[in-house]
């Protein structure tokens, strides 16, 4: 009986370190991810900021940056996977939402049509200032050691950045379907043995209106963090 | 002679909470439903199927045949209100979820003015198997609202209006989107002609018998509102020998229907539906086989959800 009592506790001992060990890979994991994506989208700022004073005008620019961009935001998949497997606290489907909307835009607009230059450069950079904030704020967190600028910034430059982001991406995609419309790309016409077609500038169409919805609420969330993240720290001041 | 000691109930709102209402010389052999009662005479608008009642302003809702003096509350109770909303019974809502489908199809099938180019307006298709895709998504949900109306008992439970009107806007919307292709004057009839069309009728309507004979069976069971005495089990009828093999045959029977559906007409919108429909009713089957494993003892191991040894 005495026995059987301490193997209970042996178990419960053994879960406890398996559940510490998984818990320290993922935070190590999280840390590499977190760096390598802010080093990543770091490197993309610089390279804009160099091709402009190079070449003094932005033409162009798209074009110089579109793998490396296209390279680190789709490797953003991986977060939600995070959020699936749960080491990170966060709704799979709002994370799936945020990343698909921009692997749309960088595969499936920007990629196969030629583009109107000063929105999709509007885009790209509030993207880069946006990812370079998000990410040097997990990195920090992950390492307990978060400089009060970097939560600054992350919950208040999105009240500016989000809506101009938006705007480039709208512009983008309102400059880029009459080039749909011509070369009728994407799309599947009837008749045909599947008895289905697809319209991609309606289709397009869709995915512009859609931002109607789905922007205010996005926004009101992280507005609405904000309130909470900020306002918590002024009751712990008022108590010193 | 002994005294009754009457219970006081205070409600209050689960938001701001504020006295709703107090209620005094309240019997304790009285049920959460009878306090829903009494809440809503004094406020019409909200009956007892929108009230939900908590002990906890964050706790789970008590249910309707909870009895006061089986709470843990002494004899002056406080409870928490929540309004759940305009509330449809099960009937309604399963109604308005069907009719939609088989009418727009029917529009379609019709080739109404103002949906394909007008010079096709009220023609026929000259496919037979259009003819037959329109008989045998009719008859599908004909034979639905039949079972809702004479078969099916509905506990008393009811679904909330906006999540009605959601379930509403996509079957609504599905069956305008496939009705459109199959009956377009441009609809290509299947690859391998009519006998990939008559082995697709067959599958359809076996599976159409099986899933009317598994309702059938599932209402002789003697239940009281959710709560049954024994699991379903294969009868005489050799489509519930299916009960075999899962849980859930009626839902098994009606994917095969959509399968049969689909072969059919040759459709990517059809088969997208079907697909989407066995995602759901998977999940569905899987939480009521977990229902029925944890509260029957002797539940037959070989039973599966939805897909006989698979899922």
């Amino acid at each position: 009986m005495a026995s059987g009592e301490e193997d209970g506790t042996v178990e419960e001992k053994e879960t406890n370190n398996k559940k510490r060990t998984k818990g320290a890979i993922a935070t190590a994991w999280l840390t590499f991810y977190n760096i390598a994506m802010t080093a990543g989208w770091l490197v993309l700022a610089v390279a804009m900021v160099r091709y402009y004073l190079q070449k003094g005008t932005h033409k162009g620019l798209y074009r110089n940056i579109a793998r490396t961009l296209k390279f680190f935001q789709t490797f953003a998949l991986l977060e939600v996977g995070h959020c699936a497997i749960g080491i990170v606290r966060t709704s799979v489907i709002v994370t799936g939402v945020q990343v698909c909307s921009r692997i749309f835009m960088v595969w499936f607009v920007t990629n196969s049509i030629r583009q109107n230059e000063e929105s999709v450069i509007l885009f790209v950079v509030v993207w880069t200032i946006t990812e370079i904030t998000r990410y040097s704020f997990y990195t920090f967190n992950l390492l307990n050691h978060l400089p009060y600028f970097i939560k600054w910034a992350r919950y208040n430059m999105f009240i500016v950045m989000y809506p101009l982001g938006v705007i480039g991406e709208l512009l983008t995609i309102h400059a880029s379907l009459p080039y749909v419309r011509r070369s009728g790309m994407y799309s599947l016409r009837l008749p045909n043995k599947y008895n289905v077609s697809f319209d991609y500038y309606y289709f397009l169409i869709i995915v512009m209106l859609s931002y109607i919805p789905l922007f205010p609420q996005l926004y009101f969330h992280m507005l609405r963090q904000r309130r909470r993240v900020l306002h918590g720290e002024i009751v712990v001041e008022k108590d010193e | 002679m002994s005294r009754t000691i009457f219970f006081e109930v205070e409600i209050l709102d689960s938001k701001t909470k504020e006295q709703l209402c107090f209620l005094d010389k309240v019997e304790p052999h009285s049920s959460v439903g009878d306090i829903k009662s009494l809440f809503h005479k004094s406020y019409p608008k909200w009956y007892p199927a929108r009230q939900a009642l908590r002990l906890d302003p964050k706790g789970k809702a008590l249910r309707n045949d909870d009895l006061l003096q089986n709470l843990p509350v002494g004899t002056s109770a406080t409870l928490y209100f929540r309004d759940l909303g305009p509330q449809l019974g099960w009937t309604m809502v399963f109604l308005a979820e069907y009719i939609g489908p088989l009418l727009i199809y029917l529009l379609f099938y019709f080739r109404v003015p103002y949906i394909y180019n007008h010079k096709y307006t009220l023609t026929s298709s000259s496919h037979h198997v259009v003819n037959l895709a329109c008989a045998c998504h009719s008859f599908h949900y004909i034979k639905r609202l039949f079972e809702t109306i004479f078969v099916h008992r509905f506990s008393n439970g009811t679904m909330p209006l906006r999540a009605t009107l959601r379930n509403c806007a996509y079957y609504w919307g599905f069956a305008a989107w496939l009705a459109y292709y199959i009956n377009h004057p441009l609809y290509t009839p299947p690859s391998y002609g009519k006998t990939q069309v008559r082995y697709a009728l067959i599958i359809f309507v076996l599976c159409e018998a099986g899933n009317f004979s598994v309702h059938w069976s599932l209402n002789s069971l003697k239940c009281e509102g959710a709560k049954c005495r024994r699991f379903p089990n294969p009868s005489k009828n050799p489509f519930t020998w299916l009960f075999f093999f899962v849980s859930c045959p009626n839902y098994t029977y009606e994917v095969g229907a959509w399968v049969g559906l689909s072969i059919m007409t040759q459709c990517v919108p059809v088969a997208l539906f079907t697909f989407l429909g066995f995602i759901q009713m998977s999940i569905w089957a899987k939480g009521k086989h977990k229902t029925y494993t944890r509260e029957f003892k002797d539940y037959p191991n070989f039973r599966m959800p939805i897909l006989p040894f698979i899922l």
